[in-house]
């Protein structure tokens, strides 16, 4: 696909996005806003998995831990203001991205993993099974916020429509600055830590801290995706912050192309029409779902984005992140030949 | 505390890490020796636990389901190596998250298909029935003491069989470097089909062990992967040693957890908290220590 074709396909995709609700059902839009929503939530998963190479399994805790912070800020009987309970919602996110990046980030590959998906698991259990907001059952958010810009409510977000449009907007917003991110010296550098972390150390970065600074926006951009979903729903339960979560949230990364900005939001639509119609043909979905996930680590390691052919250099249009993404796919296969060079020195 | 209830906690929580251990080395052997990382681990032990299930009541003897269950766990871990895992030696961690994370999906929804979603519970065989008088008023399962000797045995002969066999040294080899291994002229293909295989069926005779103790539920399998996890990461990556002392450290917390209230600061600290004091103990390790308890040392 050339350049032009690209941007054309771009251009048809906003302005279908644009015009939708105006066409569909409350059904469909309320669908298309779910996966929307879940694009914001991949596209953070994917500055640290496709851009800085760290395979987070964890990532739900900062889905989840937002959305319980919308929850049990909002009181009982009327609406939390909107921006207020945004704030602590994506603060607190970020919060907890730093203390668990400060452990975490201690250790890397298969390790980081492992102590992602367990740190995740500790907040699972923490609320499901404690009291403070609802145990298993979770808890229900029984107002939603009122988005006031002094004393005027442009938006009200009990309307599906304009639900649809704040997150429409929140999404491209998203996607922007983590353009304007991956193309400042910041993004070089947290690609080069991908490539390769021990030059850039031996460059003279202080690499750990740049992986912080990244997990730390991951974890605020997923606390969004957290806030807007426990909105859109009006309830929160642990499985927000479940393993299942953050495992089909990879999922949408990998099956988009990671280390694309197109990737997570191909992935993120791809994954969840297909789990749309699996749930449709039958209870036991999951299982069409494991074979899908098991056939593309098999035959599609490189997404979807994969199934396109390859593109020259200086084409499409994230130059940085789609050429430095396929160098990079190419370098790891090469180091990873034989026995992973990291297990050599480990056993 | 009274010193007997001690004494059954201490019992309990060091037969629980035993347990813990013989599946989290599976994991830890699979990853040292062959460098994947296996998120299906789990999925054996609770596989396992339902075969433990349903071949008792098929066979009518506990004994007969487990040399079945044994041979069965062992077929599906070559078959699973064959059809899967050997297309991901040359990939990255990723890539192996992914498909055993797939796996996870197709085990536990062939697992609802197949046995439905019931809870169920195995009946301790006659033969270790009993219980062995501790002190005048309190006594212990027989079948309990049975298990942690099974699984020391099991430990030892692990030592002994990659330690003190040809096959273990085939073995060690191939995790050092496989292809100079390779062109000593041993099938590393074959050896590596072996080790999952292995792997898979201590996980799952750990589940079919542990069957008669706890019951057999659906989640189990992804209950013990995290904490087999996090026994990985106290211990040590790929060091069998490490995984054994992390996993008796886990079993004991984790059961004194359960049955100790304190106050902490004038809180007090509620028993529902203790599922998370093995996380505490997982993150001052990762402080501490980011590479473990012991030093990355198959040997």
């Amino acid at each position: 696909m050339s350049h032009r074709y690209q941007q054309i396909a771009l251009l048809v995709a906003i302005a279908l996005l644009l015009v939708f609700p105006l066409l569909g059902d409350r059904f469909y839009v309320q669908f298309v806003t779910r996966m929307l929503i879940m694009v914001v939530f991949a596209s953070s998963l994917n500055l640290l998995v496709g851009y800085t190479g760290l395979v987070s399994l964890g990532h739900a805790a900062f889905f989840g831990i937002a959305g319980y912070i919308v929850a049990l800020y909002s009181p009982e009987a009327h609406a939390a203001g909107f921006w207020s309970s945004l704030a602590l919602s994506v603060g607190g996110a970020a919060l907890l991205a730093c203390l668990i990046g400060l452990l975490v980030l201690r250790t890397s590959g298969i390790f980081f993993i492992m102590a992602t998906l367990a740190f995740a698991e500790m907040l699972f259990y923490l609320f499901h099974d404690t009291s403070i907001a609802g145990g298993s059952d979770g808890i229900y958010i029984n107002e939603r916020p009122i988005l006031t810009i002094g004393g005027w409510v442009p938006i009200d977000l009990s309307n599906f429509v304009h639900f649809y449009y704040l997150v429409l907007a929140f999404a491209a917003a998203v996607i922007l600055l983590l353009r304007v991110i991956l193309q400042s010296p910041f993004g070089k550098v947290i690609v080069g830590i991908r490539v390769n972390e021990h030059r850039m150390r031996s460059i003279g970065f202080d690499t750990f801290r740049y992986k912080l600074v990244c997990f730390v926006i991951a974890g605020a951009l997923a606390g969004l995706a957290g806030y807007l979903s426990a909105v859109q729903f009006g309830v929160v339960n642990p499985e927000m912050l479940g393993w299942h979560q953050s495992g089909s949230v990879l999922m949408m990364v990998i099956l988009g192309g990671m280390g694309t900005l197109a990737g997570p939001v191909i992935g993120a639509f791809s994954l969840m029409m297909l789990e749309e119609l699996f749930q449709s043909m039958t209870k036991h979905w999951q299982l069409l779902t494991g074979v899908v996930i098991v056939l593309v680590a098999l035959y599609l390691p490189r997404g979807l984005a994969g199934l396109l052919p390859a593109r020259p250099a200086g084409n499409g249009e994230l130059p940085s992140a789609g050429s430095s993404a396929s160098r990079s796919a190419s370098s790891n296969t090469a180091s990873t030949g034989g026995a992973p060079a990291g297990v050599q020195d480990r056993v | 505390m009274d010193p007997t209830i001690f004494l059954i906690q201490l019992l309990n929580g060091v037969q629980y890490g035993l347990l813990l251990f013989l599946v989290a080395s599976g994991l830890t052997l699979i990853f040292g020796i062959m460098g994947v990382i296996n998120l299906a681990h789990g999925s054996f032990y609770m596989v396992g636990a339902y075969l433990a299930w349903s071949l008792t009541q098929a066979l009518g003897s506990f004994w007969l389901a487990l040399a079945a269950g044994i041979v069965l766990s062992v077929v599906l871990g070559m078959l699973l190596e064959w059809l899967f895992i050997r297309h991901l030696y040359r990939r990255d961690h990723l890539q192996q998250v992914l498909l055993t994370y797939g796996l996870i999906l197709v085990f536990s929804e062939l697992r609802s298909i197949l046995w439905g979603d019931d809870v169920h519970g195995v009946a301790v065989p006659a033969m270790l029935s009993g219980s062995i008088a501790l002190t005048e008023t309190l006594a212990y399962p027989v079948y309990r003491f049975w298990l942690s000797a099974i699984c020391v045995l099991l430990a030892g002969l692990m030592y002994y069989l990659i330690q003190h066999t040809r096959l273990g040294m085939m073995i060690r080899a191939g995790a050092t470097n496989r292809e100079m291994t390779q062109s000593l002229g041993i099938d590393i293909g074959l050896l590596y089909r072996f080790v999952f295989a292995f792997g898979v069926a201590l996980a799952a005779f750990a589940g079919m062990i542990a069957a008669p103790v706890s019951s057999v539920f659906p989640g189990m399998g992804n209950q013990v992967l995290i904490l087999c996890f996090v026994v990985v990461v106290i211990g040590g990556l790929g060091s069998v040693k490490g995984a054994l002392a992390a996993a008796l450290l886990i079993g004991l917390i984790d059961t004194f957890g359960k049955v100790v209230e304190f106050e902490l600061a004038g809180f007090q600290v509620l028993p529902e908290l203790a599922g998370m004091s093995v996380f505490v103990m997982m993150a001052i390790v990762l402080l501490w220590r980011p590479e473990g308890l012991f030093s990355r040392r198959l040997r």
